[in-house]
């Protein structure tokens, strides 16, 4: 950090970002070659300049444009923007353009009282509202001050307007105009001279202010001749300065030191300066310092080089300073230099961007994490390195018969609940940069959406980002579902909250593919990269997987204290009042429904869902109306209404399904059934807030006897028409029949448990639900599944299946990581006890496992790998 | 007096207390998507919109401006870090803007009046604008440096829409807070100013930086001191760091700013980091205990809390800090402190 802050009695302001000043810098604005351009603002800099001027008053320019195009740019080079800025221009709406784009305290160069006091005074008070210093011209309504007097009359005066309304003194920097000398005309002698008196008795009338003049006017008859406006600069530097000049308008690579100066030329510009009659010869000063300003042509350039002097590196070496300092100017040829080099040697192009890139990022992405390198850098270094991945594209896809992959193809996404999007933007952005083909799901995603989109896409890789608390545990749903879904592809997982100990705690036994905490942006490359290359993949997925499982054996004795002994969870259980609790089914037994109807179904569809999948955010019916999503809701709605009309119409599917009851009775955290199988359950076992119990399924179920039920609804028949719409690439139709087909498994099971409750159990038979109540479930018992929050062994599935004889009665099966087939399908327990509810297991100790392996008769790796989400 | 007069008096006698994280306290309710959504008809999920409570469970955040006042603050930080025209469009409720910052405001107004006529000691209200999720310093796209997603104009009329109705509903100060954006701030400021003017009267800002690394930066690259330059126009009632880190971390850079602000300090760190679950889990003699060390040290006028801490927090720390004198507000040599993201001084 900086410890004291950069102060200074006299301060350089780099010239050369001005049209007016540097006929350079004009031809690259005029060309609009930015990058250019910046690169001169850098130098400048680098050259020590302490303020950097930035003028666009050029006719042939949209001055104000261009003002905040160069402005905005700058923002984001740090070695840059480190420093004020000091906005120049004669027209004030440049001027206040360019106060929006600044964001520390800048410098407006410059307001004066040239048309009239009101004028002067408006424009003062929007500095003051800025926060900005000025600069005020000594320039009034009848001209520009030239004479001592007049400069003097003059910052007199606005001195006095400016403290009257409150603008702070030392805020104010006045110009007292420095015009050329030695132009051969008589009466401009004195103007340097007048100058720097003028500048002496101001700065005694008006406390606290500082004085600023533009240099390069001084020695505007010399132009073309550096050598002699460089010691005029000097020159005039060494005698203003003691006078009270604390600030001057001038090219700080471009100043001699007195000393330095040729003898003979130096007393010639203090002849100049000061009006001096030279002592020797009847020349004048002016005569005798153009006649030796013959001798001094042509002896530039030779300092140019020292900034220059990186470019003398090894290529790897100067990849590494592109990057780090965010310079693009040379990237491609010492990107080409690297790739030559590796090619002489029998290497792959690829292997430049593994190399030296990466490191140079990798650089990068150490000097961000500690602090020494921030964010706009960090993006500015990506750019460099897009650069060089360009370039090097051709050379890669050339070759892509040995099987090189130069990019990939990820997803970005802000999770559910959390609308924190910059840091996701930023990894977007780098990854972009490096060749990535990024997929951006926005804010507020859905894990349905981010694996929908992974599915449909393709992707390579999933990277989640979020920013609030609750996004972490959003995170572990979306590792869950990839897991669910049986996913192979690697989840980046970023974003303020999250960490490497969360990472792998939580999150990476969620879910069996690759898992990997990204601690900041720069480093997002890096990983990517590592994990779609042919050569490092498996090594890499290996390195996280082991230093993961070594956070976990740290945190194994750690996480105990977090979980009560399961004897204390077991205290602490749900006690329903058992007096309440359902009566025996009305039609005990099973009951199989080969073909419910589906127009009724239909009439129980909960659409949201349905929307959320498609991507329209909105609740049913409203987002109908949405002002945003309306009219694509409307017309997928209309769409989905015709499909539903030909789903019916020509029966495309069959929903069958299958529900039974058990005699059974509470044993402990068990439900045994009258049958004797054994229905392990799992107990909450963290400390639950006063009054809360330690819920478990089995809670629900009387000791003294009682019912459960069970159900497995699945849609067939979608096959055959999912192929048809695959052979006309039709994706819309085919997307929408299966979002249908999961509104109807929904339906079904929603159905179904109305069914249950009001007729073959029986226990609630006057119960009138809307269909909006029936999605709220607003209703008496509960149906939870296997391998959802309150049940979460995914184990359980086939036993519950076995009951139903659900392969038999409803033609679904299990996949051996218990997905069900058809996909659109939902199963589940029926507790009807009114107090039951939803609930999530968390967290579990070893005791509880290993009890749990034991009631389960499995053993003990078995039941770890079934909840290991639940286990740290 | 006025509203500035009164809180300076206030500060000139002993350290003041300003209140704690409303989030974690909103999430204890275990509110549900139809607690926040009420019967505002939105389209989009509400539950998380923790601002738009003030319209439709007014009661929760009363509650907690009552149990932060119970533990001795002096200043109610008004519910409305996200009631602005660009956050709440993530939730499709910016048309609801006004409607919740004058229902914010005078929720908290009125708890602090409840407050102040029990006892006869001054309650303050600060009107809470937090940055947005849009930055005006940063490009979102690295292929374009120059992009902004937001421009500056669109900003202070956010802004300011948000200050009116906030000053509206009864609030003494704005606090422009969680400030990770130096420009986003200048804006805010802008905005205030703007108000002012529409209304003809002093309107006092308070102002929070927030910093992103341990160097000691906010997100657009600011030093403290840089900041304090870029802002210093804005003649704030308080200065000073929010969030960030916990105390720990953040003083070396009270120290830094206590030195060289010639306002009033106001410092509401986290309850310590968080552990590596998300969770804060500082108690509340801790964070009390850091915060002691500025007290004693003369760096601070004004403290409280932010993410993770509790009325429990709030409480242990107007207790160790009873007692304790103020920090004098320094004298400053005028100077011309100029800034770019680093800060910049000539003598004068």
């Amino acid at each position: 950090m900086t410890a004291t802050p950069s102060s200074a009695r006299f301060v350089n302001i780099g010239e050369r970002t001005n049209v007016t000043g540097s006929a350079r810098f004009k031809k690259l604005i005029m060309a609009g070659d930015y990058p250019t351009a910046i690169e001169v603002a850098r130098q400048q800099v680098e050259n020590g300049a302490q303020v950097i001027d930035v003028n666009m008053d050029e006719g042939l320019l949209d001055a104000v444009e261009a003002m905040t195009t160069y402005l905005k740019l700058i923002a984001a080079e740090p070695d840059i923007a480190r420093v004020p800025i000091m906005i120049d221009s004669s027209k004030w709406d440049v001027i206040e353009a360019g106060m929006k784009c600044v964001s520390g305290k800048p410098i407006v160069n410059s307001i004066s009282m040239k048309e009239g006091e009101e004028q002067f005074l408006e424009q003062a008070r929007k500095c003051m509202a800025y926060g900005a210093a000025v600069v005020v011209m000594a320039f009034d309504e009848t001209g520009q001050a030239d004479t001592r007097e007049r400069k003097v009359e003059i910052c007199k005066r606005a001195y006095k307007l400016l403290t009257g309304i409150g603008f702070p003194p030392e805020d104010i920097i006045f110009d007292p105009n420095v015009f050329a000398v030695a132009t051969g005309i008589e009466e401009h002698d004195r103007y340097a001279l007048d100058f720097i008196e003028a500048v002496k008795e101001i700065r005694e009338a008006c406390p606290h202010v500082h004085f600023s003049g533009g240099l390069s006017n001084l020695s505007f008859s010399f132009r073309g001749n550096e050598t002699v406006r460089r010691a005029m600069h000097s020159v005039f530097l060494y005698y203003a300065i003691p006078a009270g000049l604390d600030m001057a308008i001038v090219n700080a690579g471009q100043l001699d030191v007195y000393d330095q100066i040729d003898p003979v030329l130096r007393e010639a510009c203090e002849d100049v300066i000061l009006m001096r009659q030279p002592k020797e010869g009847d020349q004048t000063a002016t005569e005798r310092l153009i006649e030796l300003a013959e001798s001094f042509k042509g002896q530039d350039k030779t300092q140019e080089k020292a900034a220059q002097e990186w470019r003398g590196w090894e290529p790897v070496k100067r990849i590494e300073h592109a990057l780090v300092k965010g310079i693009d100017a040379h990237i491609v040829e010492d990107t080409e230099e690297a790739r030559q080099a590796i090619f002489e040697r029998g290497g792959r192009p690829i292997e430049v961007i593994e190399g030296p890139l990466m490191d140079g990022m990798n650089v990068v992405g150490d000097l961000f994490g500690s602090g020494k390198m921030f964010l706009p850098q960090v993006v500015k270094s990506a750019r460099v390195m897009k650069k060089a991945v360009a370039h090097l594209i051709p050379f890669i896809e050339a070759e892509k018969a040995e099987g090189a992959k130069a990019k990939g193809r990820i997803i970005m996404a802000t999770v559910k609940g959390d609308v924190h999007d910059i840091g996701k933007n930023i990894v977007g952005v780098v990854l972009q940069c490096n060749g990535y083909e990024v997929i951006d799901l926005g804010v507020m995603v859905p894990w349905s959406t981010i694996l929908e989109t992974a599915q449909k896409e393709d992707v390579d890789i999933i990277g989640l980002s979020g920013l609030i608390t609750p996004s972490l545990d959003e995170m572990v749903t979306v590792a869950e579902e990839m897991q669910r879904a049986d996913m192979q592809i690697p989840l980046l997982i970023g974003g303020a909250t999250t960490s490497k100990v969360h990472t792998a705690l939580r999150i990476d036994p969620a879910y069996n593919g690759a898992v990997i905490h990204v601690l900041d942006a720069s480093r997002a490359v890096g990983v990517a990269s590592q994990l779609l290359s042919d050569t490092q993949a498996s090594g890499y997925i290996e390195s996280v997987a082991i230093d993961y499982e070594k956070v976990r054996e740290a945190r194994e004795g750690k996480g105990k204290k977090d979980v009560l002994p399961l004897a204390e969870a077991r205290a602490n259980a749900f006690k329903p009042d058992f007096a309440d609790k359902a009566p025996a089914p009305v039609e005990p037994g099973l009951h199989v429904f080969e073909d419910w109807d589906l127009a009724d179904l239909r009439e129980t569809f909960d659409w949201t869902p349905f929307f959320r999948a498609w991507e329209l955010a909105g609740t049913y019916p409203s987002i109908l109306e949405d002002d945003v999503v309306g009219e694509s809701a409307r017309n997928l709605f209309a769409d989905a209404q015709k499909m539903l009309d030909q789903i019916i119409e020509e029966k495309w599917l069959t929903a069958r399904g299958v529900c039974s009851f058990w005699e059974c009775h509470g044993d402990g955290d068990d439900i045994l059934l009258a049958d004797g199988t054994r229905l392990p359950m799992l107990r909450q076992q963290f400390q639950k807030s006063r009054g809360r119990a330690n819920f478990c399924l089995s809670d629900f179920v009387d000791p003294a006897g009682d019912w459960l039920g069970g159900f497995a609804v699945g849609i067939h028949g979608i096959d055959p028409h999912i192929a048809r719409f695959k052979e006309a690439h039709d994706d819309y139709s085919d997307i929408l029949l299966k979002a249908l087909a999961d509104r109807f498994a929904e339906a079904f099971a929603e159905r179904l448990h109305q069914h249950v409750r009001t007729t073959l159990w029986g226990y609630a038979p006057g119960e009138q639900l809307t269909n909006e109540a029936l999605i709220r479930e607003q209703y008496r018992g509960i149906r939870p599944a296997p391998g959802y929050p309150a049940c979460p062994d995914h184990s359980l599935k086939p036993i519950l299946f076995d009951l139903l004889k659900a392969q038999d009665n409803a033609g679904i099966t299990l996949t051996e990581s218990q997905a069900m087939l058809p996909t659109s399908a939902v199963s589940g327990f029926y507790f009807a006890h009114p107090e039951s509810q939803y609930f999530g297991v968390a967290r579990i100790g070893r005791d509880q496992l290993e009890d749990y392996a034991r009631r389960r008769g499995v053993d003990l790796a078995t039941a770890e790998r079934w909840l290991r989400p639940n286990l740290d | 007096m006025s509203a500035r007069e009164t809180f300076l008096a206030e500060a000139a006698k002993r350290i003041l207390i300003t209140d704690g994280a409303f989030g974690t306290e909103i999430q204890s309710w275990k509110l549900q998507e139809e607690d926040y959504a009420g019967n505002l008809g939105l389209s989009h999920e509400q539950k998380g919109n923790n601002d738009i409570l003030a319209l439709t469970k007014p009661e929760v955040p009363e509650a907690i401006h009552r149990a932060y006042f119970e533990a001795g603050a002096d200043i109610a930080e008004t519910n409305t870090f996200s009631a602005n025209r660009i956050s709440q469009a993530d939730y499709g409720a910016e048309h609801l803007v006004r409607e919740i910052n004058i229902e914010s405001a005078g929720a908290a107004r009125r708890v602090a009046d409840e407050f102040q006529a029990k006892d006869g000691r001054p309650r303050f209200v600060a009107g809470a604008i937090g940055p947005t999720n849009k930055t005006l310093s940063l490009s979102p796209d690295v292929n374009d440096p120059g992009y902004r997603e937001i421009d500056w104009d669109t900003l202070v009329d956010v802004y300011k829409e948000q200050a009116a109705a906030l000053v509206e509903g009864g609030a003494d100060f704005i606090l422009i807070e969680t400030v990770f954006d130096t420009l986003n701030a200048k804006a805010g400021i802008m905005a205030v100013k703007q108000l002012e003017a529409d209304l003809g009267r002093d309107v006092p800002i308070m102002l929070s930086m927030t910093l992103t690394d341990l160097s000691g930066r906010n997100l657009s690259g600011h030093t403290v001191e840089a900041f304090w330059h870029a802002v210093r126009h804005a003649k704030p009632v308080t200065i000073g760091l929010n969030c960030s880190f916990g105390a720990t971390q953040l003083r070396p850079h009270v120290k830094t700013l206590s030195e060289i602000a010639d306002t009033l300090i106001m410092i509401y760190p986290n309850a310590g980091l968080p552990n590596e679950l998300g969770a804060y889990d500082e108690v509340p003699d801790t964070t009390a205990g850091f915060v002691k060390e500025w007290a004693e040290a003369g760096q601070v006028n004004v403290l409280g809390g932010c993410c993770g801490s509790t009325p429990a927090h709030i409480a242990a720390m107007a207790k160790a800090v009873q007692g304790i004198a103020p920090r004098k507000i320094p004298t400053l040599e005028p100077m011309t402190r100029l800034a770019g993201l680093e800060p910049f001084i000539m003598a004068a």
